[in-house]
């Protein structure tokens, strides 16, 4: 019975009428469920293919508002729907279903060509503010953690639902466009005379032209953040995750870099409680 | 019975389910409420806002655990980690007994997210309640095992879903969560007597009822919860209850979710059942002595 219930449905949202043999569904159906006075077998294992779908989609949909900004309600659902059948989900929690949407872009662009290098971004991106949201947090080093110990020993480490990316496109500022167009949009349909001319038609949120960006994704008193970061910076940190002692970490920053942006920056990665020990 | 060994010996009331669209509510009015039911698998996370909100939660309110994805009836083993993950949370909230549905809805690892009906048969039943067994001993918490609502039935099976149930529940030595929206839901579609369910259970086994809304389409109705009770429902409750003792009722309402005012005076609405039933079960009085 899985199988037929996470089984792709067939146009107009319907139950395959064949098995994966070839033989009628309401064959197959009728071989371990009861009909009613009312309903088919082919009826009832119906109602639980398209509750699976439908549950699955609308989890995907509310996970990834930037990729269906990106490519447009019919491509997003085609996504969707080919992502779904390809990788069903393999963890008890929905909050996982969309952590493999990244390799399947890379492995089947076709479902969001010509956007393809776009639309891997925003996968990634997407992804890390679900990591950012429930990650683990361990305890925040503090300045005294790190003050008499010897640089060339001292390995510290990120906090756990920090992701630190670097990409082509302006997404931090792409993804808060969208979210606020989604914000507005959701005041707009529950005002009751909002006033709004009838018929106007809403702006599409912009694409992002290229530009390369570095951003940590993260939370900070229970809400998401991007902060955006140097190259530099982007190097202590990624140094630092990588397990590599603390002076060695800093020198990854390259020979430009002053001592007093260290500091300051060290400064507000522990304001932030970006740092905590290494396990 | 309002306490018991199956809900811990508590007499909790009514609850409603603890749901994000009414967290700011709760945290900043701080309204009084008996309970609050979580989904557990919400909150079996490494950390971030849902168990902030948990923790603040569990200051002021009694809470009770819910779970959607244990799967007793799946035929793989229980997962380690899923288990360990839940016992983390068990230990977290106190929760005086934990709940999860007789269904399956896994296999080989991969998941419905779907709570999928049983066939009602002996073999089943056995390896159920053993699956049950598993957990509770490692959970360390009283078990209620929830009816679902279903949309088929299967040809292999022995016995009644409600027969099912009990076989289940007394091999496994666990409580039930007494769903009556559900057993309503599933006496329309499969067209039984939902009185027959309740009547047909161990009733000293019931740690919890759970009410709900239903949507009805054409040729069948679906388990919706987004909608207030429905009066046939109601009813139901109002028998179970005389049959089974008031015992910690809860609403569930999981979809188009109206404020919480609403959803907790619909929730309150089971007072009158439950002064019913108390009124139906005191002793008719002293007998008038004859002079």
């Amino acid at each position: 019975m899985t199988h037929a219930v996470v089984r792709p449905l067939a146009p107009g949202d319907r139950l395959q009428p064949r098995w994966i043999d070839g033989r009628p569904m309401d064959e197959v159906a009728a071989d371990f469920i009861k009909p009613n006075d009312r309903l088919t077998a082919f009826d009832r294992l119906e109602i639980y293919n398209r509750m699976y779908w439908f549950r699955l989609i609308g989890c995907f949909h509310d996970d990834n508002p930037g990729m269906r900004a990106l490519l447009g309600e019919r491509r997003f659902e085609r996504l969707a729907r080919a992502y779904l059948a390809r990788y069903p989900s393999r963890s008890f929690t929905l909050r996982n279903l969309c952590a493999r949407l990244e390799q399947f872009i890379r492995e089947e662009p076709r479902w969001t060509a010509p956007r393809t290098a776009l639309a891997l971004a925003v996968a990634r991106f997407e992804w890390a503010q679900t990591v950012a949201f429930d990650g683990e947090a361990r305890p925040a080093l503090g300045p005294d953690d790190i003050a008499d110990k010897a640089p060339a020993r001292l390995r510290i480490d990120l906090q756990p639902y920090i992701s630190l990316l670097s990409l082509d496109y302006p997404l931090d500022d792409y993804i808060i466009a969208v979210k606020k167009r989604s914000a507005l949009r959701a005041e707009a349909s529950n005002a009751i005379g909002s006033g709004e001319p009838s018929g106007r038609r809403r702006k599409h949120v912009p694409l992002p032209k290229r530009g390369r960006i570095r951003v940590a994704v993260h939370r900070h008193s229970g809400r998401l953040y991007y902060k955006r970061l140097g190259l530099p910076e982007l190097r202590i940190l990624e140094a630092l995750r990588a397990g590599r002692p603390l002076g060695q970490a800093v020198a990854a920053g390259g020979r430009r870099v002053k001592p007093e942006q260290v500091r300051d920056w060290f400064a507000t990665w522990m304001k932030l409680g970006w740092l905590c020990k290494r396990q | 019975m309002p306490e018991n060994r199956f809900n811990g010996n508590t007499d909790y009331g009514i609850g409603i389910g603890l749901r994000v669209p009414h967290y700011a509510h709760i945290l900043e009015r701080k309204p009084v409420v008996d309970w609050f039911e979580i989904i557990s698998e919400n909150f079996m996370v490494d950390g971030g806002r849902p168990l902030e909100v948990l923790d603040q939660i569990l200051e002021q309110y009694r809470v009770v655990q819910h779970g959607v994805s244990m799967y007793f009836g799946s035929a793989d083993k229980p997962d380690r980690a899923h288990l360990r993950k839940l016992k983390t949370l068990v230990k977290r909230t106190g929760t005086p007994w934990l709940s999860d549905h007789l269904c399956w809805g896994s296999v080989d690892g991969t998941y419905t997210h779907d709570l999928l009906p049983m066939p009602y048969t002996f073999a089943s039943a056995k390896r159920t309640a053993e699956k049950i067994r598993q957990v509770r001993d490692y959970l360390e918490v009283p078990i209620c095992v929830e009816n679902v609502s279903s949309y088929a039935e299967f040809h292999v099976s022995e016995m009644t879903e409600w027969e099912f149930l009990t076989e289940v529940v007394e091999r496994a030595d666990c409580g039930i969560l007494l769903d009556v929206n559900n057993i309503y839901v599933s006496a329309k579609n499969h067209g039984f007597n939902p009185y027959d369910y309740v009547d047909g259970v161990p009733h000293n086994r019931v740690g919890q009822m759970h009410v709900a809304g239903h949507t009805k389409f054409e040729k069948y109705i679906l388990d919706t919860h987004d909608h207030p009770v429905l009066d046939p429902v109601w009813k139901l409750y109002a028998h179970a209850t005389r049959k089974c003792g008031v015992t910690a009722t809860l609403l569930e309402w999981d979809d188009k979710i109206p404020s919480f005012d609403e959803v907790h005076d619909e929730a309150l609405k089971a007072n009158a059942f439950i002064d019913g039933a108390k009124a139906a079960s005191k002793p008719a009085g002293r007998a008038v002595r004859s002079s």
